[in-house]
């Protein structure tokens, strides 16, 4: 089987849409890429036999695409092929040429699929090829669901090359979601859990608000086979938190970190010393104190009683904010409604809602 | 004492730490938007109206001209022209606008030959059937309303190929071979429900999954283990309510998340310490409104309980057929929105909106997804504290002059209220399959 080759390099800046959106974007790209669609199809003796399937548009057509020559042509003959369920090397080269032309052909992605199956063709290509995609560009559902389906192929020999390709997509973007999945999917599956908690450590040291690092944090410390889950981790886990916290008070990726900590088991957190330390601490600092409050408020929802050092820190956020002589849950709320004004209504709900997640609250202590 | 202390100066000492990728991105933004608006302050009431204006003709224009028209850099979206038709119709439809005959007819025909024979709809003529482009053309078909349109609808094959998408986890593939999440869910479980199939079949399996996709911070993720996302948030959200298991869902944690998620710069963003996108005005925005309903609807049948209830007709005139979601739809407020309804709209008309059309944010180009998207989120912000689901805001709701008012949604389904009340005439009196 042989392609043509052009050996001519060239830079050319296109205008792309984004796929997922339609956005304009531009980028530069090389030529290389696509060479072999240089020459046309119809001009292909080995694709003599073909006759291309024009796409059945309707007369009058909406939305309709002013296709280059080529996209059209190379669309037409995959129709054609498509139609026939012609599985051959030919085919197979036909859906890359169609991929790299719209990476977002589900159907074309599918067939190859298939292709790949009945001639047992070499994986390592089509992980060379999607990396070669998404270097154009990575957020495409097609792209990642192939590798999933290649890696699943090949088993526990792709893990560190998955966990590699993940890594170099997140120096570029380290909230990738599609990469965040995949590795996600390649720990579950295939394993490498050995250096996953260093890498998050990692990527929180470069930036301690980065929220994907945190989620992949609570992913690997709930899921990885031989760290014991949160019950073993938790003590460390909070010590880890409170100090990033401290670092940064107003970020919000750590406070709803330690909360899911504690999700199912409200009691240890109620009655954690730490806790009610660090909102203490966090308060009297003076510096962003919303999600101190906020945590306070479900802490006393749940059956926490504040003493009065507390309590007077949280008055003291807005002096006379409880000249009303309210309760201390109610009181947060009234504060909130004042310094954290996006969310006036939702503090005000929660005032309004106050005796029912008590009652809640208190049922879930006695529950566990 | 001392913990307190020494706790309290590292907070101080670590404040002066060379500033990270979120927050230099945030500030970056931050500005931009800031300064739109201190232009906006600095105009007197008269010339703040114009500015605030919903630009109706040139949107009109941009969407027209894309269902007559796209150049050959759309190719990467030539598996989505269903999408691009739902985007436009819907767009328009909100504007209360419609487009003439002719054009209606060349899109049911379209959409028609996206139809596979064995059920569903794929991106283009010729392609596999896919569960998001079913979503799309059957929502467009009900969009452009009207007996062809909906007649179009082959329910018996899409119910076949909604059945063949089923997944052993519960949930649903996107298409034959293809990715199971739970965008797959909204779009499967939205599409069986607005044309009257959906079964337990279907149903099964789809409340535990989605459950076991909602994360740590109280949102839902795509997958499993996946990071809270407002767009999986949404389609999460959406179909437990229409499946009825609304209450598997830890709502408090995920009302809590959604709050949180209204930046100062009065839009939202996707997940915890990302930026802001005119997009999620609907995806979050939405969300709110959803849950807004369910709060509304609880406390209507607590006060139930409790007294004669006099506004027991309204009540029942509101209430859905068994074979539908279990909130009221038309009635739904005397609550207030969980967002801050002013400044979502201030953010969608002052840094979406261009002339023709809408993007993302300050410095990212326009195209059809945003403009529908953030006309769906000015929609729902426009209505957040009406008393009916279709009548006029209350005063004070409404950002700019009167003519910024579009029409209303069923947030569920992302349709315009009018055209949703027809198809859902029609697929009540459908036969059974």
């Amino acid at each position: 089987m042989f392609r043509i080759r052009s050996k001519v390099k060239y830079k050319k800046t296109n205008k792309r849409r984004d796929s997922s959106t339609s956005a304009e974007i531009e980028i530069e790209m090389d030529s290389d890429e696509d060479v072999s669609t240089v020459l046309p199809l119809s001009q292909r003796p080995e694709w003599s036999d073909v006759t291309p399937l024009p796409q059945n548009d309707g007369p009058n057509p909406v939305v309709p695409i002013a296709y280059s020559e080529q996209f059209a042509e190379i669309m037409s003959y995959f129709r054609a092929v498509y139609l026939a369920d012609e599985r051959s090397v030919r085919t197979l080269h036909l859906t890359a040429e169609a991929i790299h032309l719209n990476a977002g052909n589900y159907t074309v992605w599918q067939f190859r699929r298939v292709i790949i199956e009945v001639l047992n063709a070499d994986l390592h290509d089509e992980l060379d090829l999607v990396e070669q995609l998404a270097s154009k560009n990575s957020k495409n559902y097609q792209l990642w669901h192939h590798r999933r389906w290649v890696a699943e192929k090949l088993g526990t020999e792709a893990v560190s090359r998955e966990l590699e390709f993940t890594k170099k997509i997140f120096l570029n973007d380290a909230k990738h979601y599609h990469a965040w999945s995949h590795r996600q999917w390649v720990l579950l599956n295939l394993g490498g859990w050995e250096d996953e908690l260093a890498y998050c450590n990692e990527l929180l040291e470069d930036d301690i608000f980065n929220n994907s690092a945190w989620n992949q944090r609570y992913f690997v410390i709930t899921r990885h086979p031989k760290l014991g889950g949160i019950e073993a981790t938790l003590d460390s886990e909070v010590d880890y938190t409170i100090k990033a916290i401290l670092t940064k008070p107003e970020n919000e990726s750590s406070w709803r970190y330690l909360r899911g900590l504690y999700k199912n088991n409200m009691q240890s957190f109620v009655t954690n010393p730490k806790i009610s330390t660090l909102c203490l601490d966090v308060l009297t600092s003076k510096v962003y104190p919303v999600f101190a409050l906020s945590l306070l408020l479900d802490l006393i929802s749940n059956g926490f009683e504040p003493n009065q050092d507390l309590k007077n820190a949280i008055e003291a956020v807005v002096p006379e904010s409880n000249s009303e002589g309210l309760d201390i849950a109610a009181t947060i709320c009234t504060v909130l409604e004042i310094i954290d004004q996006m969310r006036v209504n939702y503090w005000g709900w929660r005032k309004n809602n106050l005796h029912s997640q008590v009652a809640e609250g208190v049922a879930n202590l006695n529950i566990h | 004492m001392e913990s307190s202390s020494s706790s309290a100066a590292a907070v101080a000492v670590a404040a002066e730490r060379e500033p990270t990728v979120s927050q230099k991105e945030q500030w970056a933004l931050e500005s931009q938007v800031f300064h739109i608006y201190q232009l906006l302050y600095n105009i007197p009431p008269n010339s703040q109206a114009a500015m605030l204006e919903l630009q109706r003709d040139s949107h009109m224009e941009y969407l027209v001209k894309g269902l007559r028209h796209l150049g050959p850099s759309f190719s990467v979206l030539d598996a989505n022209r269903p999408w691009i038709c739902y985007w436009i119709f819907h767009s328009i439809a909100l504007l209360g606008e419609s487009v003439d005959i002719a054009l209606e007819n060349n899109a049911i025909d379209f959409l028609s030959r996206c139809q596979d024979q064995h059920g569903g709809y794929g991106g283009g003529p010729g392609q596999m059937p896919h569960l998001a482009t079913t979503y799309a053309a059957v929502n467009t078909l009900i969009t452009i309303g009207g007996q062809n349109s909906l007649a179009s609808i082959n329910r018996a094959k899409i119910y076949s190929f909604l059945r063949r998408m089923k997944h052993t986890s519960g949930g649903f593939s996107m298409h034959e071979g293809g990715e199971v999440d739970v965008r797959a869910c909204y779009t499967a479980i939205s599409v069986a429900s607005v044309l009257n199939i959906l079964d337990e079949e279907l149903v099964q399996g789809v409340g535990n999954y989605i459950v076991s996709c909602q994360t740590y911070e109280g949102g839902i993720a795509g997958e499993p283990g996946s990071e809270a996302h407002g767009g999986y948030t949404f389609c999460g959200l959406a179909t437990m309510i229409i499946i009825n298991e609304v209450n598997l869902l830890n709502l408090a944690s995920l009302t809590d998340w959604l709050v949180f998620r209204q930046g100062v710069e009065g839009g939202f963003q996707g997940r915890t310490n990302k930026l802001v996108d005119g997009c999620y005005s609907f995806w979050q925005g939405g969300a709110a409104a959803l849950i807004q309903r369910l709060h509304a609807a609880a406390a209507g049948s607590a006060s139930s309980e409790v007294s004669d209830d006099e506004d027991s007709s309204d009540r029942e005139e509101g209430q859905p057929s068994d074979d539908e979601s279990s909130i009221p739809i038309r009635r739904h407020t005397e609550t207030e929105p969980l967002f801050q309804s002013q400044a979502l709209q201030q953010y969608i008309l002052l840094c979406s909106q261009v002339e023709g059309g809408f993007r993302d944010k300050p410095g990212k180009n326009r195209d059809h997804y945003h403009t529908c998207y953030c006309l769906s989120g000015l929609s729902v912000a426009q209505y957040s504290r009406s008393k009916d689901a279709d009548s006029a805001p209350l005063p004070g709701s409404l950002l700019g002059p009167y003519s910024n008012l579009v029409e209303p949604v069923n947030p569920l389904y992302n349709i315009v209220l009018d055209q949703y009340d027809e198809a859902r005439d029609f697929f009540s009196k459908a036969p059974a399959l």
